[in-house]
């Protein structure tokens, strides 16, 4: 790899041992690529969560965070970081230790690593969300980031420019500014590949889910492209569709022409190029797409229902909550929102908290199932509204799932019944 | 029967073992028990199957930017790959081929999953870009 001055003198350990072993990770990771060179960034997106377990064994912040952040076996000094950094999500919800099954220590623990993280300089927005929340890089802008489905949204809607990154690699590019030039990051690689026929109409958060679930099941980690939606789609519309496609394959970027920010024609979106694959999306494959993200159901006593991956924007929230009002989850089943911490404040100023208390559910910030690997105690068949979780959670844990609308999550969550049908 | 099969160096170093070989994408995070090394995506053609101590030979990386992270874990808890093969270069396997410390290679001049089946003995040679197959049958 070609280096510039900066990065060489980091590289010497110019500016200390652990951001040396920063840049000689993402040089060995640019060689891994075949990258010519590293790019500066001023955005980055990462997890840094000390579990339990690890917390336990390593001790130390450092220890933990040098051996998955910079992979060294040595224990290195965290320096403050030199690009703007956040943290996505954690593995609870410090409100709700009892829910989660948490105790005093894991309380403790979850302080203490956020209070690592904003003594290095990492923004403590704790969400797969950052876009809603306040960092919406800007098209063109070179990021570092993980998370699919928030790289698949800032790439695609944004217009900015990030790989899907790894621990490894957002730790090293927040403590040195700098990641290899490689990928989405060049005007090349983000070029259509699949054209993708959409033949109808494409509207509500489960339509989007299914449409992403089915091409990325078809298209795996290529670019496709768009064509035929005819209703501008939603911010979370659009949120759910790249979760979705990151799911069930491993989309980075999408186009649709007119609506996203990189092509306002399919002619654009494929720069000039011929599409390698031509797919169509009509209604045997809607069907295809709903049967997979139900194949793992079979029992509708549902117990638990999850809103929130990835985690809610207020309007969605205000709609959970405008199904909910006035009713009452059944007893024995669970209900979770979960939302970023900023969206909580807002939620809680609306006084949304109190409409999913009174219904017998929470509000949930910080984190999510997944990542946490929380459930309610017994859990063992989940509703959702999210084409991710439905593909998740049975794998994870163990659970069955049903995959519909919002209505038929909350009606499932006050009856104990799945009734959801393709419509 | 040899065949040979070179390609480009991802990470260095030499391995043998058995192949374990998919034609789909693997699942890190969420897709893979990182203390067994088992493939527990339940729509996965491997699922059940563990890659601890095989040369795994698959198309790439999907799903969460959690998979070097997965990656990693099974370094640690002794249940990864000998080595790594792959077609589809992306950022997810790239940082997980590094901090697997695994040989790793890419760019084959002939597909590595026509050329290998589940069961062949594979020695990995990624410093010099060979890939020498004895087949089982």
């Amino acid at each position: 790899m070609i280096l510039t001055d900066d990065e060489k003198a980091m590289l010497d350990g110019k500016e200390g041992k652990t951001r040396q072993k920063a840049i000689e990770f993402l040089v060995k990771y640019g060689t891994a690529l075949g990258a010519e060179r590293l790019v500066n960034t001023n955005n980055v997106g990462g997890y840094m969560i000390a579990d339990r377990a690890s917390y336990r064994k390593f001790g130390s912040f450092d220890a933990l965070f040098s051996l998955t952040g910079l992979d060294s076996e040595e224990t290195l000094e965290f320096p403050k970081v030199k690009a703007f950094s956040c943290q996505f999500e954690t593995d609870m919800d410090p409100e709700y230790c009892d829910i989660e099954g948490k105790d005093e220590e894991d309380y403790r623990r979850f302080k203490a690593n956020e209070e690592w993280l904003s003594k290095i300089g990492v923004q403590l927005m704790c969400t797969c969300t950052p876009y809603l929340v306040g960092n919406v890089p800007v098209k063109g802008e070179h990021c570092a980031w993980m998370e699919s489905s928030a790289v698949v949204y800032i790439n695609s809607v944004l217009g900015a420019r990030t790989n899907c990154e790894g621990n490894t690699s957002t730790t090293a590019a927040m403590l040195t500014g700098k990641i290899p030039y490689w990928g989405f990051h060049t005007d090349e690689h983000r070029l259509g590949s699949h054209l993708v026929n959409v033949e109808l109409k494409v509207e509500g958060l489960m339509e989007w889910g299914l449409l992403g679930y089915y091409i990325g099941k078809m298209v795996g980690e290529k670019v496709p492209v768009l064509d035929g939606i005819k209703i501008v789609p939603s911010r979370d519309e659009l949120k759910q569709f790249g979760a979705a496609t990151a799911s069930s394959g491993g989309v980075e970027m999408y186009h649709i022409p007119g609506i996203t920010a990189d092509a306002h024609t399919v002619e654009e979106a494929f720069g000039g190029r011929t599409p390698a694959f031509t797919l169509k999306y009509g209604p045997e494959e809607r069907k295809y797409a709903y049967e997979q993200l139900n194949m793992i159901g079979k029992n509708t006593d549902v117990d638990f229902v999850m809103f929130g991956c990835p985690h809610n924007s207020i309007q969605q929230v205000q709609e959970i909550c405008d199904l909910l009002e006035g009713k009452r989850i059944k007893g024995g089943s669970s209900l979770w929102v979960l939302v970023p911490r900023a969206i909580k404040d807002l939620a809680k100023r609306n006084g949304y908290d109190k409409v999913i208390e009174s219904a017998g559910g929470v509000l949930m910030s910080d984190t999510c199932p997944a990542l946490g690997h929380l459930m309610p105690k017994g859990t063992r068949v989940l509703a959702t509204n999210s084409a991710k979780q439905a593909h998740y959670l049975p794998s994870m844990m163990g659970i069955e799932s049903w995959y519909g609308t919002t209505e038929e999550c909350v009606n499932a969550a006050v009856t104990g019944r799945w009734e959801g049908a393709l419509k | 029967m040899k065949t040979i099969l070179h390609g480009r160096m991802v990470v260095g170093g030499c391995a043998e073992g058995e192949a374990l070989v998919t034609s789909e994408m693997i699942s890190g995070w969420g897709g893979v028990d990182p203390a067994t090394g088992t493939v527990i995506e339940l729509r996965h053609e491997l699922h059940g199957q563990s890659f601890k101590d095989k040369v795994l030979v698959f198309p790439g990386a999907k799903g969460s930017s959690g998979w070097s992270g997965v990656f990693q874990s099974t370094r640690l808890n002794g249940s990864a790959p000998k080595a790594m093969l792959f077609n589809v270069m992306n950022s997810k396997i790239a940082v997980g081929a590094v901090v697997v410390h695994a040989p790793a290679m890419t760019d084959f001049d002939r597909d590595p999953l026509q050329l290998i089946k589940t069961g062949d003995w594979v020695r990995v040679d990624a410093d010099k870009g060979v890939v020498e197959i004895t087949s089982k049958d």
